[in-house]
C-alpha cells in the first residue's frame, strides 16, 4: 500500500517533467522555425513581437542588398560555415531557397554585408529559440 | 537597394542589440540597459576600429 502511493507521487513529477520538457522542445523548434514563435508559445508576446520584427527585417534586409543564400554543395569551408549559419533562420531559409531569393554569388560591397547580415540573423535566431528554452525549462527566471 | 557602411552599420548593432537584450538580460529594465549598452558598444567600436585601421594606413 505505502509503497503503491510511493510510486503514484514518484510518477507525478516524472510525468510533468516528461510534458514540460516536450513542450521545451516544442517551443525550441518553434522558436527556430519562425523567430519569436517560441516567446509567442511561453505568452512573451512583446519580447516575440521585437525579435521577430528584428531579425525579419535583417534577413529581408541581406535579401534586399543581395546577399548570398548559401547552399552546402560547393564544398569550401567558408560556404559550409555560411551555410550553417543561415540554417539558422528555419523556414525564412526554406523559403528563400525555394523562390531562389538573394544571389547566387557575392558581387559587391553591398552584397557582402547582405550575405553577412543573413547568416547573423540565423545565428541570432539560434539564440532566441534557446532563450525562448530556458524560460520553458525555468533556467532563466522571466 | 544600397546601402553606406555606416548605416550598415546602425542597422546591425540595432537590429542585434535588440536580440541581445532580450536574450541576455531577464528583468525588461536591463534588458533595455543591456540593449542600449551593446549598440553603443557596437557603433563605437567600429568607429574607434575605423580609426585605427586609417592610421595604420597613414
Amino acid at each position: 500500500m505505502m509503497a503503491t502511493e510511493m510510486a503514484n507521487t514518484a510518477q507525478v513529477p516524472a510525468q510533468r517533467v516528461g510534458q514540460s520538457s516536450s513542450k521545451a522542445l516544442l517551443v525550441l523548434i518553434a522558436g527556430w522555425l519562425v523567430p519569436g514563435a517560441g516567446h509567442f508559445l511561453l505568452g512573451k508576446w512583446i519580447r516575440g513581437l521585437l525579435l521577430f520584427a528584428s531579425l525579419v527585417l535583417m534577413f529581408s534586409i541581406g535579401l534586399a542588398l543581395k546577399g548570398e543564400i548559401s547552399s552546402p554543395s560547393t564544398g569550401q569551408l567558408l560556404d559550409i560555415l555560411n551555410f550553417a549559419g543561415d540554417l539558422g533562420n528555419g523556414l525564412m531559409y526554406l523559403v528563400a531557397r525555394v523562390f531562389s531569393l538573394g544571389a547566387s554569388s557575392v558581387l559587391t560591397v553591398s552584397a557582402d554585408y547582405g550575405t553577412k547580415f543573413i547568416v547573423v540573423a540565423g545565428l541570432l535566431n539560434v539564440i532566441a529559440a534557446v532563450d525562448a528554452h530556458s524560460l520553458a525549462t525555468g533556467r532563466k527566471a522571466s | 537597394m544600397t546601402i553606406s557602411h555606416f548605416n550598415a552599420v546602425l542597422l546591425f548593432a540595432l537590429l542585434t542589440s535588440v536580440v541581445f537584450g532580450i536574450t541576455q538580460r531577464a528583468e525588461p529594465k536591463m534588458m533595455v540597459r543591456f540593449g542600449a549598452f551593446c549598440f553603443v558598444l557596437f557603433v563605437l567600436g567600429t568607429i574607434a576600429a575605423s580609426w585605427l585601421m586609417w592610421l595604420i594606413k597613414h
